[in-house]
């Protein structure tokens, strides 16, 4: 059988982006030091709020440790593969240089997706996953095979939307010209999934789950890992990142149609 | 102008003279040109709101589960805390040690050093120029986190008075302080890892995470010698209202003392590394 075109290109441009960020050996400890302190100033803060609380909208702080994992590995998702690609695509929007991912043979919106590559960042994914275990190996009920699985599957879709929600945004640059702010903005919002999303009050609850899908992507993934997991939250968080998906993809061929090029 | 231009030429206008009118003249262009970008000054707003919003909310949940305060602060107390929060931030965004990484590895520094007055007068006028735009687009978030949060204030007069001195205050330290630390990147390219450090030593002792006092006692007594507490925790709580008098203007000393000591090593720190600096090309 023959593999998919898509997944072809995609994998020829992770071998590349592999080969590329091998450069730069050094930049690993970078991101470990980095990663370090990013997992020390979560794990500071939750010390905080628990010495003043032993449960918090009823997650308890091991239950909290899970939460922060996911956030931290998600990231690590988002800043190695996700992130600079959707930075580079609204800085060639602006600068009329998206031409050269438009003439190529294949589809734009994959092209965008996959140029880019911060192999280095995938270290957050080790310090997540490091921290769900210790915060998993402190929960009084443990872990079974279904819950597992339901979890990574969760991760998948978490990665799915988190990946939406960029792409929506960089797709903005068509409109707006100005996008420097993105990334702030990101970070920003996405700091909002390291706390579970019942603590916020319901309008943001709503936005955070449905505008902003930080809740859907972080805390629902936890929930399987803490045995908080309904089979109707599953369905929900799947037809919605299906929804999100086919939405996504509309608003990037709306956005393109605005494209004009640098000398157009 | 036109007085200038009607002048016979009898000499050069005063130092001061012309100092006052470049950060005027700076800061009114920062000003207009930021207000041209409305809709990615309103993108930043959002991820700057979401920090001091998302402490908010995990600190009231707490209040509330434990019979509405956490060591005598309510979510009201809370509440003003977190929304004068991001006044107080807004004038902390300085030019940064990352904004030196840049200058100093495009070369761009050069052309500063050909200009006949210190490169740090056209940071600091810029970026105090940029504060007017943004306070104004805060203000109706302001106005909609206290509608859903309802603060709760004991403002002074006093209080108003120390506020408005103390968030320039605040400005000025942080910018010193950056400023030195940006002058690390003279002498070496990979740096990232020691503002990190210090941004973090930020994040704990300034009471940019929580109000200081309901920091573990020892983080109060460090954060106590340091000038971090006054460029976030002091002019916040000079606005919100649990200062005394006393105390009001006892900080208002401490940050002049702040802005003398950072400013002397700030010179220091430039002298040492000008003479180290060699352009890119060169």
């Amino acid at each position: 059988m023959p593999v998919p075109r898509p997944l072809v290109v995609a994998w020829t441009y992770l071998r590349l982006g592999v080969m590329n960020e091998m450069q730069y050996r050094a930049n690993f400890f970078v991101a470990i030091f980095q990663s370090l302190l990013q997992v020390g100033v979560g794990l500071a803060v939750l010390a905080l709020v628990y010495s003043h609380t032993s449960e918090l909208n009823g997650w308890t702080q091991s239950d909290l440790l899970v939460i922060l994992g996911v956030q931290i590995l998600l990231g690590g998702v988002v800043h190695a593969t996700v992130q600079p690609n959707m930075e580079r695509l609204a800085d060639e929007v602006r600068d009329g240089k998206l031409d050269f991912a438009l003439t190529r043979p294949e589809d734009a919106q994959l092209i965008v997706s996959v140029r880019q590559l911060q192999l280095w960042q995938l270290v957050e994914v080790v310090s997540g996953a490091t921290v769900i275990g210790v915060g998993v190996s402190r929960l009084p009920t443990g872990m079974d095979a279904p819950h597992t699985l339901a979890f990574l599957a969760l991760l998948g879709v978490g990665a799915l939307l988190l990946y939406c929600f960029w792409l929506i945004l960089a797709t903005g640059s068509f409109w707006v010209v100005n996008m420097w702010f993105l990334s702030e903005l990101f970070e920003g919002v996405y700091q909002t999934g390291r706390w579970p999303i019942g603590i916020y009050p319901g309008w943001l609850r709503y936005s955070m789950t449905y505008l902003v899908p930080v809740g859907f992507a972080v805390t629902v993934p936890a929930q399987a890992m803490t045995n908080r997991l309904s089979l109707g939250t599953v369905g929900v968080a799947l037809a919605f990142a299906v929804v999100l998906a086919a939405v996504t993809r509309r608003f990037w061929k709306l956005g393109l149609r605005r494209y004009s090029g640098a000398s157009a | 102008m036109t007085e200038l231009a009607a002048q016979p030429v009898a000499g050069r206008p005063s130092a001061l003279r012309s100092f006052v009118d470049f950060y005027a003249t700076t800061m009114r262009t920062t000003i207009q040109t930021q207000f041209q970008y409305r809709a990615a000054m309103y993108g930043y707003t959002i991820g700057m709101v979401a920090e001091p919003t998302i402490y908010l909310v995990v600190w009231t949940t707490i209040a509330n589960s434990h019979g509405g305060a956490v060591d005598g602060v309510g979510p009201h107390a809370f509440a003003a805390y977190y929304i004068v929060w991001t006044f107080v931030r807004v004038m902390n965004i300085v030019f940064t040690p990352y904004g030196w990484e840049w200058r100093i590895r495009e070369g761009q520094l050069s052309g500063q050093l050909l200009r006949p007055i210190h490169p740090i007068h056209y940071d600091l006028a810029w970026f105090a120029g940029q504060k007017v735009p943004w306070l104004v687009m805060y203000a109706p978030i302001a106005v909609g986190l206290s509608l859903v949060f309802h603060p709760s204030f004991h403002t002074s007069a006093l209080g108003v008075v120390v506020f408005l001195v103390a968030i320039w205050g605040a400005y000025l330290i942080r910018s010193l302080n950056q400023f030195w630390l940006g002058m690390f990147t003279i002498f070496t390219t990979r740096v990232g890892a020691i503002f990190q450090v210090w941004f973090l030593a930020e994040l704990l002792l300034s009471g940019r995470l929580l109000p200081l006092p309901l920091m573990p006692q020892w983080t109060q007594e460090l954060a106590a010698w340091l000038p971090f507490k006054w460029t976030f925790y002091f002019p916040i709580e000079a606005l919100v209202g649990n200062l005394s008098n006393a105390a009001l203007l006892r900080g208002l000393g401490f940050q002049a003392l702040w802005a003398a000591i950072l400013g002397a090593v700030a010179v220091g720190a430039w002298r040492l590394a000008v003479r180290h600096y060699s352009a890119v090309g060169n």
